[in-house]
């Protein structure tokens, strides 16, 4: 095996199977319309320092105040993992400096968390199912950004960030894989969007992750040296960057070095990665609860009423998709990617009860490849689903075949009409008249003399040709399945 | 405990402190009864007390309404910059 498809790679030069350990640490800007600590607003993209207030700067004498809302998000994540969420949970001052950072601290939870212990499912390609452990989420404050180019060899500091909400999600060093880093950080994703604490943006950041990577000898309990790998903000960069250490670190402990605990970067140019800096101690960064804050308390009337607001979750939906509508667990898994996708999905059957695999088929199907192919989102896409539901009505109804709705679909994503208009503009209705069927048969039949003996001599193969000539005569639209049967009759003689 | 002065130097770094050489005794030596004042806390039996998160007794965190109540300052906050442009606080060169 290697780090590509699982768990275990052998070495080159020593013959030891070298196992992977990788924990995550994903950092999700909360979707809140406030700062964390005060009244600024936290919109992508405005201009440099426009949405950065006095709290946010630090200036002397302020008091952070913390937002309602980023507690409500913290806590639906807590319970849709299943974890505990902390009756009394405490902020603290995480100190270094950074231009970035104006206060000197980050305030973070260090020893008292909002949520501990939670679990999620992650299914790997090959269907196996695998539950990774969350250590714990706490809320703390993004820092601003740091701009290096165009300055006259100066840096420029933006802190319209500064101060955004975060959920940071502590994985257990339990993924063995980068695939199951992978997988873990989509599920995290996915659940993220299904609560609506998250954009998931990951090209402006709103989600991202640290990679902590190490190996041992497979069979050993001691984990060895790990490096942490920096704000990886895609997944084909976390599959890469992973690997790459993975391969890195093996070749360096077998060629007799040792891996040093240290902060590395990945360069997505050139697939590599490369030190940053190498890791200050923990303690180094001097946490002590903030005296701004006090400990925030949650009781279980809180608790229970954010439960009773919690939406249906990805895995419950997939179960739900597979039980009521016969749907494979993939599909299942597929169509519930994202809410408003599963959502689609549901309006699509609404309109057709008795094809719900012909829906998931379409759905994820045609409809996915021209979303796609138009980089547009499902909610901002040209097809509602009852238009959708409209040609698979025609499909069921036989008026049209599979191939020909293909076309009707090209039409319909283009202009906007609505299956039926297209159909009867372009005269596509499906051919169910024997009587017109047989005469095609006969005229192709009548142009094809020395094809039609070889087939009445054995020649099987023949059919085929046959069923072309005649979906051509017919500009495709004969009714497959009546085609199939007359013509078998017709050639037989 | 007292401290060596490789950890006082540590200390000082740490904080963004700079410290004349010749003051460095000085600091070892006060630190170190500051830390030995403190380590009285390691004879206090604390089985069964909660640490103590804030000094204030039964006060618990208020939260705000997540409401956007802050205007756009930055063109008076940016004069108490010592540089700026484009919009940015300048600082010296920061790559790491």
């Amino acid at each position: 095996m290697n780090a590509t498809t699982g768990a275990a790679v052998t070495g080159g030069h020593t013959g030891v199977v070298w196992e992977t350990v990788i924990g995550l640490e994903i950092h999700a800007q909360l979707a809140t319309r406030s700062k964390i600590f005060s009244g600024a607003p936290t919109a992508y993209g405005a201009p440099p320092n426009t949405q950065a207030c006095l709290v946010d700067l630090g200036y002397p004498g302020v008091l952070p105040v913390l937002n309602a809302e980023a507690v409500r998000m913290a806590v639906r994540f807590g319970l849709a993992i299943g974890a505990q969420i902390a009756p009394l949970s405490v902020f603290a001052r995480k100190n270094y400096f950074y231009p970035d950072l104006p206060k000197g601290y980050q305030i973070s939870q260090y020893e008292l968390p909002i949520v501990a212990r939670g679990t999620l499912e992650i299914v790997l390609e090959d269907g196996t199912r695998k539950r990774i452990g969350v250590t714990r989420a706490h809320l703390e404050e993004d820092a601003g950004k740091s701009l290096h180019e165009g300055l006259g060899g100066l840096t420029g500091i933006d802190l319209n960030r500064a101060g955004t909400p975060l959920l940071e999600i502590v994985s257990e060093p339990e993924m063995r894989s980068a695939r199951e880093a992978v997988a873990y950080m989509k599920k995290v994703h996915t659940l993220v969007r299904y609560l609506e604490i998250c954009d998931g943006n990951m090209q402006e950041g709103s989600f991202r992750c640290d990679a902590n990577v190490s190996v041992r000898p497979l069979g050993t309990e001691k984990f060895g040296t790990r490096t942490e790998i920096k704000n990886i903000n895609s997944f084909r960069y976390v599959e890469k960057a992973i690997q790459y250490e993975v391969a890195r670190q093996i070749e360096l402990i077998e060629s007799g070095g040792t891996v040093i605990q240290e902060t590395r970067l990945f360069d997505p140019d050139r697939g590599e990665t490369r030190s940053m800096r190498s890791k200050e101690e923990a303690n180094d960064y001097r946490y002590f609860p903030d005296p701004d804050l006090l400990p925030l308390a949650l009781d279980a009337p809180y608790i229970e009423s954010v439960r009773a607001e919690l939406p249906e979750l990805p895995d419950a939906k997939a179960a739900r998709l597979c039980r009521e509508y016969g749907l494979s667990e993939y599909d299942a898994g597929v169509l519930t990617a994202s809410r408003e996708l599963a959502d689609y999905y549901e309006a699509v059957v609404h309109a057709v009860p008795q094809q719900p695999k012909l829906a998931a088929n379409w759905v994820m199907g045609e409809l996915a490849a021209a979303l796609n192919k138009a980089g547009l989102e499902i909610a901002s896409g040209p097809l509602p689903a009852e238009r959708l539901a409209g040609l698979l009505v025609r499909i069921a109804d036989q008026t049209i075949s599979g191939k020909i709705a293909k076309e009707v679909f090209e039409a319909m994503w283009a202009s906007g009409q609505s299956a039926d208009a297209i159909i009867a503009a372009k005269g596509l209705q499906q051919i169910t008249d024997v009587g017109a069927i047989e005469r095609a048969i006969e005229e192709v039949m009548a142009r094809n003399p020395d094809q039609l003996a070889e087939y009445r001599a054995g020649k099987d193969k023949l059919f085929g040709f046959f069923v072309g000539q005649v979906m051509k005569a017919t500009q495709g639209k004969a009714n497959p399945a009546q085609l199939n049967a007359v013509l078998k009759k017709r050639l037989a003689g | 405990m007292p401290l060596t002065r490789a950890q006082v130097e540590r200390i000082a770094h740490l904080c963004r402190l700079e410290l004349d050489p010749a003051e460095i005794p000085q600091f070892e030596h006060s630190l170190s009864r500051i830390i030995e004042f403190i380590g009285e806390l390691d004879r206090a039996d604390t089985a069964g007390v909660l640490p103590m998160a804030h000094p204030l007794p039964g006060l618990l965190q208020r939260l705000r309404p997540d409401a956007v109540t802050e205007q756009d300052e930055h063109a008076l906050l940016q004069q108490n910059a010592p540089a700026v442009a484009a919009g940015l606080y300048l600082v010296p060169k920061v790559i790491e």
